[in-house]
């Protein structure tokens, strides 16, 4: 017969049975058959394990696109800080008792107020801001809920604006209510075009004006849009745009007076100064004073806030999609346990010790939550570039966001992947081997 | 002849309190190097409780155990897998063969589980494809188990169980999922091996296979009911 033929060619030595086992030979098999065992497992179910790794993916693409997002923010903000010169004080009307605009009987933040705070010493700078939203037409184009801002002749230098063609308009254009206009870099654009806006004649409202100056491209600060405002003297502003019943006794209400402090000064000093003449004048005490004094730091402190807020947030979602993704990992390693009872049955029989089994699932559940690691690093950091280039948030890659995730994958990974290790570790090899 | 199994007194006794099962109630069995004995039995006479501990699947409740001399009544689960490993080779009715996993692979299984140190990737292979040669199936080494049929399955599972040299191989009903000639076949390896020395201990419950065999142990509700020792006129 063949087999007896085969089974005599072959030398099967005598099995030498005088020397007993060594029962305490402890130390685990190599690492590349843990692998290679552990790939097994997750290749063996490969739609099973991508669905399983989505949890991971999602959560670790969320991690490096949060910390994407609140790192684009910060540098944003600290651009602003660096923009704007932080010896800026904001005087705002209203924001007082009654909030915004306030009660009728407080007393408004006037023209003339502004006499007032330039006279205070260690201010170097005053500009004053009244806005109104107009339509503009040029001859061929007609832009509608343009916010039109009256000011002075300081605003370009206060609030750092640069006039990247022509002029802004000076003192005695104010005096006169000269009906000029400084377009902003986005409405000269849409506007006139490529053509040269200066000299050209706008309409705003009923009103012709002449362009004499376009501010340079300045991006969103804070919540001004800076590249879609037309800048006029604000006397004509006044004249022309907000004609104000009782102007001639109450004066023209303004929006905000700027105060540029000068760098030595005591900012706090020169604060309380501004309120102590605003409070003699309106006839009222410091503390009734209806009006928001905000310095620069101020604005930045409350964007800040916010933005801090919103990475929290951002933090908890993607701790929270980690967190399930872990539990989906380790729900579908206690699947797998079940359902491989048999094989568990059958390594132990040849000789795998609990802690050979219990280092085989271990090892496919890092192996799983890694793999959904490297997967995430790639959605997290192709969806933050993505992002960044279609909203209009900005977004910076931060390396160690990488790290964090990966190495927060692995944590899940090990974490989630112990418990059905174990179960799988502690089942009995006769049990398992009779398991259908 | 050295004892490569023997037995004291041993008893297994499940269940806690009031009831309790003797599974095993004082077996005193002695097979030497070399020998190929049946054990069979009416179910629930204890045959499967005694293959557990005589294959170190199970403990006894009481009584001793000395595999090749060496007592392995107390080893604790760990030490009972390096048993399994180094000594015993195990052969199953349902094969027990890995899914998807070639039969090559199958059959380096116990040798995986060995420590480091003792055999490089090549040599595992190179023992296990030894062994499917040994029991005719070098041809099959890339092929999955679904591939196979029952018969070489089986031979895949001898394969196996040969591949760490154990001193001891443990059948339990090997030719129970196979026909009447493919389950001679397999006898027929078995019977080459035991002609090549090789200690082997089988379960079954047909009467025409334990025949085969020199030696039939029948165990009737945890005791050794009866022996048939083949005497060397029969073996003619």
């Amino acid at each position: 017969m063949t087999t007896q033929q085969e089974i005599t060619s072959v030398n099967l030595i005598k099995p030498n049975i005088s020397h007993p086992v060594d029962v305490e030979s402890y130390g685990i098999i190599s690492p590349a058959e843990i692998m290679r065992i552990a790939w097994e497992g997750v290749a063996r179910n490969k739609v099973r394990s991508l669905l399983t790794m989505l949890g991971v993916i999602i959560g670790v693409g969320a991690v490096i696109i949060m910390i994407a997002i609140s790192a684009g923010t910060e540098a944003t903000i600290s651009e602003q800080i660096e923009g704007l010169g932080s010896n800026l004080v904001f005087i705002q009307a209203g924001f007082g008792r009654g909030g915004p605009g306030g009660n009728n009987n407080d007393p408004t933040l006037i023209y003339d107020d502004v006499e007032l705070v330039a006279g205070v010493n260690g201010v170097v700078g005053t500009a004053v801001e009244q806005q109104t939203t107009q339509t503009i037409k040029s001859d061929s184009t007609t832009l509608t809920d343009v916010p039109l801002v009256g000011t002075t002749p300081d605003f370009p230098s206060v609030r750092d604006v640069d006039i990247s063609q022509g002029r802004f308009f000076n003192e005695t254009e104010l005096e006169r209510k000269s009906k000029l206009a400084i377009l902003s870099h986005g409405i000269a654009q849409e506007l006139f075009g490529d053509e040269n806006p200066i000299g050209q004649s706008i309409t705003v409202g009923t009103t012709k004006l002449t362009v004499i100056g376009v501010a340079a491209e300045r991006g969103i600060v804070g919540n001004t849009d800076f590249d879609s405002l037309v800048y006029a003297p604000i006397t004509l502003v006044f004249d022309r745009f907000l004609p104000a019943q009782f102007a001639r006794f109450a004066g023209d209400r303004v929006r905000i007076i700027y105060a540029e402090i000068e760098e030595e000064a005591d900012m706090e000093n020169v604060i309380t100064q501004i309120q102590l003449r605003l409070a003699g004048t309106k006839d009222v005490a410091v503390e009734e004073l209806p009006f928001t004094i905000q310095t620069q730091n101020d604005i930045i402190e409350t964007e800040g806030a916010t933005t801090e807020a919103f990475r929290n947030l951002l933090a908890w979602v993607a701790g929270v999609s980690l967190l399930v993704g872990g539990i989906g990992i380790m729900n579908i390693m206690l699947v797998s346990v079940t359902e491989r009872t048999r094989e568990i049955g059958i390594r132990q029989s040849v000789g795998a010790t609990p802690n050979d089994i219990r280092l085989q699932f271990l090892t496919e559940a890092i192996l799983l939550s890694l793999v959904g690691g490297l997967i995430g690093i790639a959605v997290g950091v192709i969806g933050g570039i993505l992002f960044g280039q279609t909203s209009d948030m900005r977004t910076v890659i931060v390396p160690e966001s990488i790290f964090l995730a990966f190495g927060s994958a692995a944590a899940v990974g090990i974490f989630f992947g112990f418990f059905p290790a174990n179960k799988a570790a502690q089942l009995d090899p006769i049990e398992a081997l009779r398991y259908e | 002849m050295k004892a490569i199994i023997r037995t004291e007194n041993l008893r297994k006794t499940y269940g806690m309190g009031e009831i309790q099962v003797h599974a095993l109630d004082g077996v005193n069995i002695e097979i030497q190097q070399g020998e190929f004995v049946a054990v069979m039995g009416p179910s629930g006479s204890g045959k499967s409780t005694l293959m557990n501990i005589i294959g170190c699947l199970d403990r006894p409740t009481a009584g001793k155990y000395f595999l090749a001399g060496q007592d392995v009544s107390d080893l604790d689960k760990v030490q009972l897998a390096r048993i399994r490993n180094q000594q015993i080779g195990f052969i199953f009715q349902s094969f027990n063969l890995l899914s998807r996993t070639s039969a090559l692979r199958n059959v380096m299984l116990p040798l995986i589980y060995q420590r480091p140190g003792s055999l490089s990737i090549e040599e595992r292979e190179a023992k296990a494809l030894a062994a499917l040669e040994a029991v005719g199936l070098g041809d099959r080494a890339d092929h999955d188990p679904n591939e196979l049929s029952g018969g070489q399955r089986q031979r895949v599972a001898i394969a196996r169980a040969l591949v760490n040299d154990p001193i001891l191989i443990m059948a339990d009903e090997p030719t129970g999922n196979l026909d009447t000639r493919t389950g001679q076949e397999i006898m027929t390896v078995l019977q080459n091996l035991h002609g090549r020395g090789r200690t082997i201990v089988m379960v079954t419950h047909e009467p025409n296979i334990a025949e085969i065999t020199e030696r039939t142990i029948t165990l009737v509700d945890g005791k050794v009911h009866q022996e048939r020792i083949l005497s060397a006129l029969e073996a003619v």
